[in-house]
């Protein structure tokens, strides 16, 4: 390769990079900064970083929204992987005409936008909220419920199954295990991975999701953090500093899944379309 | 016989094992999904506001052809997708193959720090892209530092620079999300096809589309069909950056479902209607990108 080339490669994916990576800068330094340094432009740290934590836990309840937030994600988590890894263990090891095809019609619920069920999935949260108020429209179950199970997930399973060595359940079986005891004892410990790339899939999408808990949700003290940031960002005179610094705790939860577990995330990601 | 027998009950029972593992998933997408598909339908021939509701035929429909909003932001979404779309795809193929240089040093952190976009809140990064794109804003003010621009550009408060505003976001948030796809399928890809295009005096423009197009044609269709369907259904970014102004100029269909079922004064049916010009548009475009990929997958 020559040097021109070289040199223009890197350029152009330290550019890349900086354009990335900036926007994280400046909201990790306009926490540290005032309101009005940051109107101003101010890009370096400053000093005001608890000032900021001390107004925005003042004016918002942003502990709530933590709390619903962290609620929601992880029960979400857990029933969805449950749910999700029960079903493409079972599309996978009891393959059946019948079910092939029934796993073909769940893939197509994947085509189906949000915004074309939204309506009619608050109406079904308004009638339950008649006979059920603890899962109905503005409850936190009521944001897990239609959310919870994705076919994409079934799917995720159902592929990483495949990989599953099947002689292992022969040998659950002839030592006695139940089919439903083969698939907590054998294949869960196995699949650990797969496990981890899905939960953090789960976790982040469920953290961030903002649509269905905008529509479901009513008052404050169920809000949960994209809400309470949405609500932030659209003030009519700003508190950049404490709006920042709201941004920053909100993406904490994922920041440090996606470090923490990088590898499993890429791999998640891609290795269900390999 | 009784082996014969005994062989059958087996089966049913793995049978019957096999069903009671699924049910619990294909209940709830069935209830979560499929159900709400055909209540939306029934509901697009219905009109009124709040919970009541009366059958109107095809009345919802003929108001769609005429509704000047639902045009712009059939308009917007499309532009959104022509424009964005490629863009973001041809970058992030492009990133990758740089990226899957042999001779490339710093990879990780080239790599990490094109991907962590992808792992903001949408909401998150709308709310500091609004900010970073103010006319007071530090994008402009940098600009202007450079001597790039004159006066300040009206990145949310114009008509044609808030499009352009909200398509810099998206590509911004999802072109490492897609590299990392690419990435992965390049780096399956054997080393020795490049050795042997080489020796053949292959140019690195001519292996690129000889070579490298076609392996990840598969996954290329695979992003630009989620992509388009993501596109479609814009909604964060739109609501949080621009909240569809000025006027309706940057309004996506999404959003404009979201208002007229619970802004203006709602509309669950006439909603229910515009939801269904997506799930069309959705089903065209897909059947057209396979069309378009050719029969090989």
């Amino acid at each position: 390769m020559s040097k021109l080339k070289k040199l223009g490669m890197y350029l152009f994916l330290s550019v890349s990079a900086i354009i990335s990576i900036f926007p994280f800068l400046w909201m990790i330094t306009s926490a540290t900064n005032i309101s009005a340094d940051v109107t101003k432009g101010r890009i370096i740290p400053g000093t005001h970083l608890f000032d900021n934590i001390r107004n925005l836990f003042e004016s918002v309840d942003i502990s709530t929204a933590l709390l619903n937030s962290a609620k929601v994600s992880v029960s979400t988590t857990i029933i969805s992987l449950v749910i999700a890894s029960l079903a493409g263990f079972g599309f996978e090891i009891y393959r059946s005409k019948a079910r092939d095809a029934v796993f073909s019609i769940l893939l197509l619920s994947m085509m189906i936008p949000f915004a074309a069920i939204m309506i009619p999935l608050f109406q079904m949260f308004a009638k339950i909220s008649n006979t059920a108020p603890a899962i109905g429209i503005d409850t936190l179950s009521g944001v897990v419920l239609p959310t919870v199970v994705t076919a994409f997930l079934i799917f995720f399973f159902r592929q990483n199954a495949k990989m599953f060595p099947k002689d292992l359940l022969e040998a659950g079986r002839i030592d006695g295990l139940s089919e439903l005891g083969l698939f907590f004892r054998v294949f869960v410990p196995t699949m650990k991975t797969t496990y981890a790339a899905a939960g953090i899939i789960t976790f982040m999408s469920s953290w961030n999701n903002y649509l269905w808990p905008l529509i479901v949700l009513q008052s404050p003290e169920n809000q949960t953090v994209p809400l309470l940031i949405s609500t932030l960002g659209s003030a009519y005179s700003p508190d950049y500093g404490v709006i920042m610094t709201a941004i920053v705790i909100s993406t904490i939860p994922t920041a440090l899944v996606f470090f923490f577990m990088q590898k499993h995330f890429v791999a998640g990601m891609t290795g269900s379309v390999k | 016989m009784s082996t014969a027998k005994k062989g059958m009950s087996i089966q049913r029972k793995s049978n019957l094992t096999g069903w009671l593992f699924v049910s619990l998933a294909v209940i709830m997408i069935v209830v979560f999904y499929f159900y709400p598909m055909l209540q939306a339908l029934l509901l697009s021939f219905k009109s009124g506001t709040g919970m009541n509701l009366e059958f109107v035929g095809l009345d919802n429909y003929k108001r769609l052809f005429t509704d000047t909003t639902f045009r712009t932001a059939l308009t917007n979404t499309f532009i959104y997708l022509i424009v964005q779309v490629p863009i973001m795809i041809i970058l992030a193929l492009f990133l990758s193959v740089l990226l899957n240089n042999s001779q490339l040093r710093f990879k990780g952190f080239f790599r990490t720090a094109i991907f962590l976009p992808a792992v903001t809140s949408l909401v998150a990064y709308s709310v500091i892209f609004k900010y970073l794109f103010a006319t007071d804003g530090l994008v402009n003010k940098f600009l202007m530092n450079l001597h790039l621009i004159q006066t300040p550009i009206a990145w949310i408060t114009d008509p044609f620079w808030a499009k352009i505003t909200i398509i810099i976001a998206i590509t911004w948030r999802w072109t490492g999300y897609n590299m990392i796809f690419y990435l992965s399928s390049l780096q399956n890809i054997d080393n020795s096809i490049y050795e042997a295009a080489r020796i053949d005096g292959a140019s690195a423009t001519r292996q690129f589309f000889g070579i490298t197009i076609p392996l990840l044609k598969p996954i290329i269709l695979f992003t630009s069909i989620t992509s388009t369907i993501g596109t479609l259904q814009l909604f964060d970014e739109v609501m949080n950056i621009t909240k569809g102004g000025p006027g309706n100029a940057t309004t996506s269909i999404s959003q404009y479902i979201y208002n007229l079922s619970f802004k203006y004064s709602s509309d669950f049916g006439y909603a229910a209607t515009v939801s269904y010009s997506i799930v069309v548009i959705i089903i065209i475009l897909a059947f057209l990108q396979f069309k378009l990929a050719g029969d090989d997958k």
